[in-house]
């Protein structure tokens, strides 16, 4: 075994602490939040994709470097955006209430 | 020792890691939320561009293209998709994470044995575990998709002797990844177990029926964040690591929370078959004798009118007649009316975690009117009418009275303990378990047959004249 994998698996188990220290605190209305927001991060591996593609030196580690790439491009962009756009959408009562009450006063 | 451009990278990702819990601690308020999102989007940014700056890559080109391709189809369906379709949304790209794992792991692993240099055994078991578990995730998500798309039928789908070539397939995928990390037989093994994992991903979501789809989602969620840290050990990138084991936590979390919310271990929702075997066995059981009373439009909106207090509890049937603009103007006439109106929301209602509120928060209900099954529970015998809107299962008392039913024990929100219950159900066919709902002929139940959302506008119109 090596010392390199040794740290590995000492950031693993710690890693695994701070996760479900972090993660048990989001609420349940937050939870496809949640689920897309850490979708997007685990698009992390697109870097892994990056080191591929861009040392590739035959076609075939080309063609898996990019194939990589687009998915976990897709994966990470769409993942964040996704998310974005559901988590503008939850408001509070008092935020809502002036809006309702100004458009009453228009009508 | 490491050069300055290796420790700008190093630190850096140090700092990703930091911004991805940061962000993730952000997500603990609906308020605070938002911009957690965005934290972890900068840790990503950051992180993605010094990994440019690493000296292995020589070539742009492939890594610019792939990302511009990549990037615009992954904005254009985030942008464009239906909040009702976000479950196979999200079990879409978890899919492409898992492929993207699986597809780095084989390609360091070629890239090693062409370079001539020792793959430990440690580095090999990684390649093995994390090109594995990604391929399981790629396309188990991509039949999680198909199922939720209803491109493939939301049954679950069996035929003869599936466990014991599902067991065959798990065997193969085991014995060829003790071959490679053995070193033996250099690539072609990989590529076997590669494609062996990709078949074992499809196979054991396949037989899964659709309303086992919260609990499927989350294992697929905590699989590809497992195969992502497993990259990260390939790799030796401890920022991957962290950042797969987030994933995989929260994934494991909610897969737990969810089989608890259906009152099954994890091990029966993947193997069980459920709606297939409890069809057969109760369908005929109860429903000898007893009618159900139904009601109309007209008199719903006098019950709700004239009631102080109205919880509605949605469910799949909502998400599938996009009915969750419908219901909130429904709501809103009624509070204007000075009706106390509330959402009771079970943690498996719909087809992933927190489905129904993201379809109430698109339609803009005020989050803090959302209740949780613990917090509603209790208030059902004060609450003049529930207005249950396409859900099914999670309102039945069989799970709390009758040890004989199926879904026994699995806890329930407690609408027929109210004084009275208007059930909207586009017929009298039966929920995800395929048995019958008692809730359905009790003495204070009506029931309004018709699509929810026709259903619902003809109350708000109905209330109008009230």
């Amino acid at each position: 075994m090596s010392q390199e994998l040794i740290l590995g698996i000492y950031v693993f188990i710690m890693a695994i602490f701070v996760g479900f220290e972090v993660i048990s605190r989001v609420p349940s209305v937050l939870h496809t939040p949640l689920m897309s927001g850490t979708n997007a991060i685990h698009g992390i591996v697109v870097l892994g994709a990056f080191l591929v593609a861009g040392s590739a030196d035959t076609p075939l580690l080309h063609v898996l470097g990019f194939i990589a790439v687009v998915f976990g491009a897709a994966n990470v962009f769409g993942g964040f955006v996704v998310t974005d756009r559901m988590l503008e959408m939850f408001k509070k009562r008092e935020t809502v209430a002036p809006k309702a009450e100004a458009e009453k006063k228009d009508a | 020792m490491l050069d300055l451009r290796e420790s700008v990278i190093a630190l850096s990702y140090i700092v990703a890691a930091v911004l991805f819990i940061f962000g993730l601690k952000r997500l603990s308020s609906p308020a605070t939320a938002r911009s957690g999102n965005r934290v972890a989007a900068i840790g990503m940014a950051l992180a993605l561009g010094v990994t440019l700056l690493d000296r292995q890559i020589v070539s742009f080109w492939t890594i610019a293209i792939g990302t511009l391709i990549g990037a615009a189809i992954g904005v254009y369906f985030a942008r464009t998709v239906q909040m009702t379709a976000m479950p196979q949304m999200v079990a879409l790209f978890n899919g492409m994470g898992g492929a993207t794992a699986a597809l780095v792991s084989v390609a360091e692993f070629l890239r090693l044995t062409r370079a001539g240099e020792a793959i430990g055994s440690g580095e090999a078991t990684s390649i093995v575990l994390g090109t594995a578990i990604g391929a399981i995730s790629f396309t188990g998500s991509i039949v999680a998709f198909g199922k939720l798309q209803e491109i493939l039928p939301g049954r679950p789908l069996q035929f003869p002797l599936q466990r014991l070539i599902n067991a065959l397939i798990l065997l193969s995928v085991l014995a060829l990844g003790a071959f490679v990390v053995v070193g033996g037989g250099g690539s072609p093994p990989l590529w076997m177990l590669f494609a062996a994992a990709l078949m074992l991903g499809a196979m054991f979501v396949l037989p899964i029926g659709g309303g086992d789809m919260p609990v499927v989602i989350s294992i697929l969620n905590s699989l590809t964040g497992l195969a992502a840290a497993l990259t990260g050990f390939v790799l030796h990138n401890q920022m991957l690591v962290v950042a797969g084991v987030l994933v995989g936590a929260s994934g494991t979390l909610l897969t737990l929370l969810m089989s608890k919310a259906m009152n099954r271990s994890v091990g029966n929702v993947l193997f069980g078959a459920f709606g297939a075997a409890a069809s057969d066995a109760t369908a005929t059981a109860s429903a000898v004798g007893r009618t159900v009373r139904q009601t109309t439009a007209e008199d719903t909106a006098i019950a709700l009118a004239y009631a102080r207090s109205v919880v509605i509890v949605p469910g799949y049937g909502l998400a599938v007649a996009e009915a969750q603009h419908t219901v909130r103007e429904l709501a809103t006439d009624l509070e204007k009316r000075g009706v106390d109106v509330k959402y009771a929301i079970h943690p498996v209602a719909g087809r992933m975690p927190g489905h129904m509120n993201v379809l109430l928060a698109e339609a803009n209900v005020p989050y803090d009117q959302l209740l949780e099954m613990d917090q509603v529970n209790g208030e059902f015998p004060q609450t003049d009418v529930v207005l249950v809107v396409g859900a099914n299962d999670v309102v039945n008392p069989a799970a709390r009275d009758d040890p004989s039913s199926p879904i026994y024990g699995m806890p329930i929100l407690d609408v027929d303990r109210a004084r009275n219950v208007i059930v909207l159900k586009r017929s009298m066919g039966h929920g995800f378990a395929g048995i019958d709902n008692a809730l359905f002929y009790n003495d204070n139940t009506r029931m309004l047959f018709g699509d929810a959302r026709q259903s619902l506008t003809q109350i708000g119109q109905a209330l109008k004249n009230v």
